[in-house]
């Protein structure tokens, strides 16, 4: 049997201008899918998220969205004005999407705040969202995108700019979420990380470099045809490491598997 | 005492108090979405719009409050439709049209006269000269209007001025949202400037939304609050133009200033690090995400 695929991008190509972004994507999200894409600055990761919530339309090619997909997204927190004058509860509430009103309905709110429990941050809700470690306001911006209980989340660099520890707690969250039957798309300049959390890797460079499980992905042309930079690619408990080749103390102290 | 109460009994200074009391709590409600958009200058650059639109259709002998609606909305509008093509930055399009529309209204006045409009002065400053009950009603008339507006699209006025990109992905209808946005901003500069003057309109839009952001965290608090304040400050600075004998908009906006000091003495700099536009947005390092100013959570992660 088989299952329509969340989202399909077939042979998409996205211009800013006369430039071309992202050049004949074809790409398919399934359903409990958990996929990182990964590329360098400038190489159309955050375009072909905006593909895929069609807030960006390609000049060529075409996105299919599966009937009825409830999609939501996660911004860069770096985008986000941490001088709004909005507390946890109030943010969360926005993706509320029954009433319009500024009083939310008993459910609403019940769901609000299952959610916060659920990620473990429901005795902040009169907080301040900036009043918050990283990770917990990662957490709020998760629980924006979960309320309105989505098929498929989007993240937006969830990793960038912050520290070790608040990136393996994003990434054990985003994978229990995705346990649970969430499909997740990520974008990431986070390799090592992709590599332990992630089941599959996209590398982009504008066109799609290589897709798969990234023991198969993470090789060594591979991230230099989407780096435009050599890597060397290491074990370390059965994961591939990515380290820059000049790295010599890492590849001498790691058996290199490629 | 009873001096305090002595303009009470003329008719035009209480329609005047009414007026600049409801002005003040319109522009404090609408300046609110103003102040967290980053646009505190579209206030000033609509009344200027609005300007052109008062003396073309003075000019042509049209009905000048319908004249000047159908030009602030158009002008509104149109740099809504030139801000979202991202063709250039809100300020430059701000910039562009509205002061486009106010040399043309100038020009107007200085080629063709006056054409028994107003007096420049009460055009660009403000006066209670001439308030009547139906200034009184055409401007609650818009406040219900606005207050409608407010409470029946909370979430998607919010959303969208927190967050446009992810609210457009959420379903909300941002483009609308926006345009709606400034039609009640054009609706509530054309309303008000009678009271507050085309050049002192921007302040009592920012003013009160800014104090507002020093006192609270809350969106919902930052609502009522502002336009509390400006109810305040429009009623005690209607009151002071009286004795003082200065005009209306500028004694309603230094009555604001004096607001803003007082939270300033009252918050400090870390009400005033509240405020969009003062903040910063402060880099997380590799090594940690606390940030200055940041509250370490007992116990959180």
């Amino acid at each position: 049997m088989t299952t329509e695929p969340l989202v399909r991008l077939d042979g998409v190509t996205c211009t800013y201008g006369d430039e071309a972004v992202v050049r004949d994507v074809t790409l398919d999200v399934e359903q409990r899918q958990f996929v990182g894409i990964v590329g360098p600055s400038g190489s159309g990761k955050t375009t072909l998220l905006r593909a895929m919530t069609r807030t960006v339309a390609p000049v060529s090619g075409s996105v299919h969205l599966r009937s009825g997909l409830r999609t939501a997204l996660v911004p860069q927190v770096e985008t986000v004005d941490w001088s709004f004058p909005v507390t946890v509860l109030e943010c969360v509430l926005m993706a509320r999407t029954g009433r319009r009103l500024p009083w939310p309905t008993r459910s609403e709110l019940s769901s609000a705040f299952e959610v916060l429990a659920r990620l473990g941050i429901e005795r902040f809700a009169d907080r301040h969202i900036r009043e918050l470690s990283g990770g917990q306001q990662q957490r709020v911006f998760l629980a924006r995108a979960l309320l309105g209980a989505p098929d498929l989340l989007l993240l937006d660099e969830p990793t960038s700019g912050v520290d070790v520890r608040t990136r393996h707690e994003v990434l054990h969250l985003l994978a229990d979420l995705n346990r649970d039957g969430l499909a997740i798309v990520l974008t990431t300049h986070d390799l090592n990380g992709i590599a332990a959390h992630l089941p599959s890797v996209v590398c982009l460079n504008r066109e799609v470099i290589g897709a798969g499980a990234p023991r198969d992905v993470l090789t060594p042309d591979v991230l230099e045809r989407t780096y435009g930079a050599r890597m060397e690619v290491l074990e370390h408990g059965g994961m591939p490491v990515v380290v820059d080749a000049a790295s010599n103390h890492a590849r001498d102290a790691l058996p290199r598997v490629r | 005492m009873d001096a305090l109460l002595d303009p009470f009994a003329f008719a035009f200074f209480r329609n005047g108090l009414m007026v600049a009391t409801l002005a003040g709590a319109l522009c404090g409600l609408v300046g609110v979405y103003v102040v967290l958009k980053g646009m505190s200058y579209i206030g000033h650059g609509l009344s200027h719009a609005i300007f052109g639109g008062f003396a073309a259709s003075t000019l042509l002998s049209v009905n000048v409050l319908l004249g000047a609606a159908v030009w602030g909305i158009a002008s509104a509008l149109m740099i809504n439709g030139v801000t979202r093509r991202r063709i250039i930055g809100a300020d430059a399009a701000i910039g562009v049209i509205t002061t486009a529309s106010f040399a043309l209204g100038l020009a107007l006045f200085a080629v063709f006269g006056e054409g028994g409009s107003r007096s420049f002065d009460a055009l660009l400053f403000g006066s209670i000269l001439g308030v009547g009950m139906f200034d009184v009603l055409a401007i609650a008339g818009v406040a219900v209007v606005v207050v409608v507006v407010v409470v029946m699209a909370y979430r998607p006025l919010l959303f969208t001025t927190f967050d446009p990109e992810v609210a457009d992905v959420s379903g909300v209808r941002t483009a609308r949202v926006e345009a709606l946005l400034m039609v009640v901003l054009a609706g509530t500069i054309l309303s008000t400037m009678k009271v507050l003057g085309v050049t002192l309109i921007a302040a009592a839009l920012v003013i009160p939304a800014t104090v507002a952001r020093m006192l609270t965290h809350s969106f919902k608090r930052m609502l009522a609050l502002s336009t509390l304040i400006g109810a305040a400050t429009g009623f005690i600075g209607m009151n002071a133009s009286y004795h003082l004998d200065v005009q209306s908009g500028p004694a309603i906006v230094l009555v604001g200033a004096a607001a803003f000091g007082a939270a300033f003495a009252s918050t400090g700099v870390r009400g005033l690090r509240r405020v969009a536009g003062f903040d910063e947005h402060y880099p997380r390092s590799a090594a940690g995400s606390a940030r200055p100013g940041d509250r370490r959570v007992p116990g959180g992660s």
